[in-house]
């Protein structure tokens, strides 16, 4: 199991500011190990963060996005207390859902 | 010398050009995920991955994985936090911020990378036009923004030079 996000969800005026730190190795498939052998590509895919029940943003990735990924971004309507939740799925199809509170 | 699991290069020539090789596949892959660029709030669809639209070298063959046309230029979309030059390839930080009417979508696309397109977000009603997000880069490059608004396409783009690309080691 993969290692929990470290997600920030603060409010400034009308909009939440959402910043995530995902643990994922993001490996390419494009390197060798010591031997000589290709390490296989695994990368998280699909990422999408929920306000409550609402969708408010989706993204499809390639092995390109950095290890560990960071990913920061504003969505309107969020209210002090609201929970966003954020889930990210692998290409072994792995998957981790970490939520926190809007403060 | 050689490169070792943790400095190695993951964007080496010999695999672009086996990759290229391979060629001709992806050609219906693309034809076959065309459809695959998801609509914001549309939840059922959010797990769809657009491989083939990840497997693209040209800008050309990344708007046919799209379904889209050829991009217009826009000076509405601009880059912020984004370097001149990154003294890290391995962890380029990059933001888009679209003031394009209706925008949609943003994707990061990186010109030398072995798959051009980096990552894609898809930005529903009520969430800003406007995100920051990591990339790793091989070499020097044109990094280009496309956005997807009101079903066209617009696209800006910036040279990030690498002095520590990905083979470095």
């Amino acid at each position: 199991m993969a290692d929990p996000m470290k997600i920030r969800a603060n409010l400034t005026g009308d909009s939440t500011e959402v910043k995530v730190l995902m643990s994922h190795e993001m490996e390419t498939g494009q390197r060798k190990d010591g031997q000589g052998k290709p390490i296989p590509a695994w990368f998280i895919q699909n990422v999408k963060v929920m306000h409550n029940d609402k969708v408010v943003l989706t993204a499809q990735w390639g092995p390109a996005v950095a290890k560990n990924p960071f990913l920061s971004f504003k969505f309107k309507g969020g209210a002090k207390g609201d929970k966003v939740r954020i889930t990210w799925t692998d290409n072994h199809n792995d998957t981790r859902t970490d939520e926190t509170t809007i403060g | 010398m050689g490169h070792s699991a943790t400095s190695g290069g993951f964007f080496m020539n010999a695999d672009r050009r086996e990759a290229l090789k391979a060629g001709g596949a992806w050609t219906l892959l693309t034809l076959v995920a065309a459809a695959g660029w998801l609509r914001p709030g549309d939840a059922t669809a959010a797990e769809a991955w657009n491989k083939a639209a990840f497997e693209t070298h040209s800008m050309d063959e990344t708007m046919k994985a799209l379904g889209g046309g050829t991009p217009a230029q826009s000076t509405d979309i601009v880059f912020f936090s984004t370097p001149d030059i990154a003294e890290n390839g391995a962890v380029v930080p990059i933001g888009v911020t679209s003031k394009v009417p209706k925008t949609e979508s943003i994707a990061i696309l990186i010109e030398k990378n072995p798959n051009m397109l980096a990552a894609m977000f898809d930005i529903p009603p009520g969430t800003e036009p406007s995100l920051s997000t990591r990339i790793k880069m091989g070499q020097t490059s044109n990094v280009y923004a496309l956005v997807k608004a009101d079903g066209k396409y617009y696209v800006t783009s910036k040279e990030i030079k690498v002095t520590l690309g990905g083979c470095g080691g």
